[in-house]
């Protein structure tokens, strides 16, 4: 099954973000995210970082948690690639990150991410299925 | 009545009309500034949506404003106006964006194309050097937690004592390069965070720095005033924003805001026009978070602008003296203010949601310098990095019909995927280049992204305003060199 698919935005750009259940909606979203920062192929898997977050429902869950490891690229230049839901509801997440630090000589970045909007932001269980857009 | 799309209502050649009764919930029509031959990819593009949904927010006054570039953006449409009342209006960080104070400000030179034509290509690599950009790039000026509380308070007054610039710069810049009423504390510890490593820094996307030459003057007398004489005369532009630490505050207050609709009893279309009213906790933390973001982003354009003039002058050997490199304006375009205006005869204070939008304030306005008195605020409208960019004034007209706002560049045609299914980076440099334009970037991948075919004419979108009568035309540019973010 395809992780997520990119949406035609004018002046910015969405993913939907595919999964059977919402743990595995909430990794391919943040896999999205990363895939439209860098290419991940040759980053590893030698950095964790636990995160937690929490939102008032699942779509504001959904924007804090993509807007959480955004800022965590910004400040630290880590480039995740595998996301494990450890523990997740419609108002709370946790999870272990996995990835990188960004390093010039073997990583191509592609694209800056301002954030994750509230814009078109949709989570569908039954369609097993995410969309967000960014701004870039 | 002439209609478009059995919608829009024809006002007149460069006005069109959205009415109340397009969606139940509007709470003023929408206003349309464009030509006819321009509607229907505005349609298509869903913008008119947008402008509806905007008219939607509590305490809007007058109508939902769209200038001639405007385009599909998350919640408020890219070229948006909209002005709410200060008793049960509402301030919306969407209506501000997440690129807070992105903003462009232009610089003069006593150089002309012949002296730098055959030394481009040195000028744009050291314009590349001097300024980091791309994704990711850190600034070169250290900074700590309270120097960025500084910043926060005085934006370009901190950066101008520190010797990024010159006192005279101030009265060129928009309030001075320093809103006022900011309170450090409402910005959160991970905006600052962002904001320590990347003053300074240009940023990705459509971020850049240009060399142009004046290729046509308008308005000879508005012209000299602003330091332009001649045709074939050099100037600069500089266009970014607050970087990550604007980018954290709309996230933070956006959140903050979708969590406090039910509780402020408001229902919108679209969660991302997320508001509180302006006299509220979060409506007055926004507030002053946003203007704190405001003064970063014009910090940030003046540290650029000293790293600019030294690039110049050393790879010249010319003295920033006889360099001449003045600035002419810096204006934002993604910004909320509390501006006075006239409603109905009386003066009112409203909030001013400025997105994709700039200020266009005519001759004779309390807040110009003594310098614009006379001819009205110059007004910075960026084209494309293969096309035209034009600065024109500000008019009484604005001031009555558009809250003293006009439009602020080309406007996106393409989404960024189409334009580079059409085309490859590696050609649209290579294509410039065959047009005399020398581009740097760190990503030509991306390139593609920015390439003229991607945006709408600037000229037809000028032209509008100008014929509209809400800022007057006064000088046209071509690009040289171009230091893409």
């Amino acid at each position: 099954m395809k992780r997520f698919t990119f949406v035609e935005h004018t002046a910015d750009l969405g993913i939907v973000a595919y999964g059977n259940d919402l743990e595995e909606i909430f990794a391919n979203s943040a896999y999205g995210l990363f895939s439209i920062i860098a290419d991940l192929r040759n980053v590893k898997e030698n950095y964790t970082r636990d995160i937690t977050v929490s939102g008032q429902d699942i779509e504001s869950l959904l924007f804090t948690w993509l807007n959480e490891l955004i800022y965590i690229f910004d400040v630290s230049s880590v480039l995740f690639k595998r996301f494990e839901i450890k523990e997740m509801n419609e108002t709370h997440l946790k999870a272990t990150c996995f990835g990188e630090v960004f390093d010039a000589r073997r990583h191509h970045l592609k694209k800056g991410v301002k954030a994750a909007t509230f814009h078109l932001l949709q989570v569908n269980k039954d369609k097993r299925q995410a969309t967000v857009i960014f701004d870039v | 009545m002439v209609k478009k799309h059995g919608i829009l209502e024809k006002i007149d050649d460069y006005r069109w009309m959205l009415p109340v009764t397009y969606k139940p919930g509007m709470k003023v029509p929408g206003i349309i500034y464009a030509e006819e031959s321009m509607l229907d990819q505005i349609f298509e593009d869903k913008a008119v949506e947008q402008v509806s949904n905007v008219a939607f927010l509590p305490g809007i006054v007058g109508y939902s404003l769209a200038m001639p570039d405007i385009h599909l953006g998350y919640g408020f449409p890219i070229g948006g106006v909209a002005a709410t009342n200060l008793r049960d209006g509402v301030i919306s960080p969407g209506g501000v964006g997440f690129d807070i104070n992105c903003g462009i400000r232009i610089l003069r030179t006593n150089l002309t194309e012949k002296d730098i034509k055959v030394k481009i290509k040195d000028i744009v690599g050291a314009l590349y050097s001097a300024v980091p950009s791309g994704v990711g790039s850190c600034g070169r000026i250290q900074l700590n937690q309270s120097a960025v509380d500084d910043i926060l308070v005085n934006g370009s007054k901190w950066a101008v004592k520190l010797g990024y610039g010159r006192i005279e710069d101030l009265d060129n810049t928009e309030d001075r390069g320093r809103v006022e009423g900011v309170d450090p504390a409402d910005v959160s510890s991970k905006a600052k965070e962002r904001g320590i490593p990347q003053l300074g820094t240009l940023g990705s996307g459509n971020h850049f720095l240009e060399v142009a030459v004046i290729d046509h003057i308008y308005d000879k007398n508005a012209a000299r005033v602003m330091g332009i004489e001649n045709h074939g005369q050099i100037v600069m532009m500089i266009h970014c924003g607050s970087r990550g630490l604007g980018h954290q505050v709309c996230t933070d207050y956006t959140k903050d805001m979708v969590s406090g609709l039910q509780r402020h009893n408001i229902e919108l279309p679209d969660k991302q026009l997320a508001c509180a009213p302006i006299s509220s906790r979060e409506g007055q933390a926004y507030l002053s978070a946003m203007r704190g973001a405001a003064n970063y982003a014009w910090a940030n354009r003046q540290c650029i602008t000293h790293l600019c003039r030294v690039a110049l002058s050393t790879t010249l050997k010319i003295s920033e003296q006889d360099l001449g490199m003045d600035l002419i304006y810096d204006v934002a375009h993604n910004i909320a203010k509390i501006e006075e205006h006239t409603i109905n005869g009386k003066k009112e204070k409203l909030c001013i949601h400025r997105k994709g939008a700039t200020r266009s304030l005519p001759a004779g306005h309390p807040l110009l310098p003594q310098r614009y008195q006379s001819i009205g605020q110059p007004v910075l409208i960026p084209g494309d990095m293969g096309r035209h960019s034009f600065v024109l004034v500000g008019t009484e007209r604005s001031m009555s019909e558009t809250f003293g706002s006009t439009c602020h560049g080309a406007g996106r045609l393409q989404s960024r995927k189409a334009a580079k299914k059409q085309l490859k980076g590696l050609q649209v440099l290579n294509d410039l280049a065959a047009r005399g334009i020398t581009v740097r970037t760190g990503n030509v991948h991306d390139l593609a992204e920015e390439a003229s075919e991607a945006y709408k004419d600037v000229t037809s979108i000028v032209n509008v305003v100008h014929n509209a009568g809400i800022s007057r035309l006064v000088f046209r540019t071509r690009p040289l060199g171009v230091v893409k973010g």
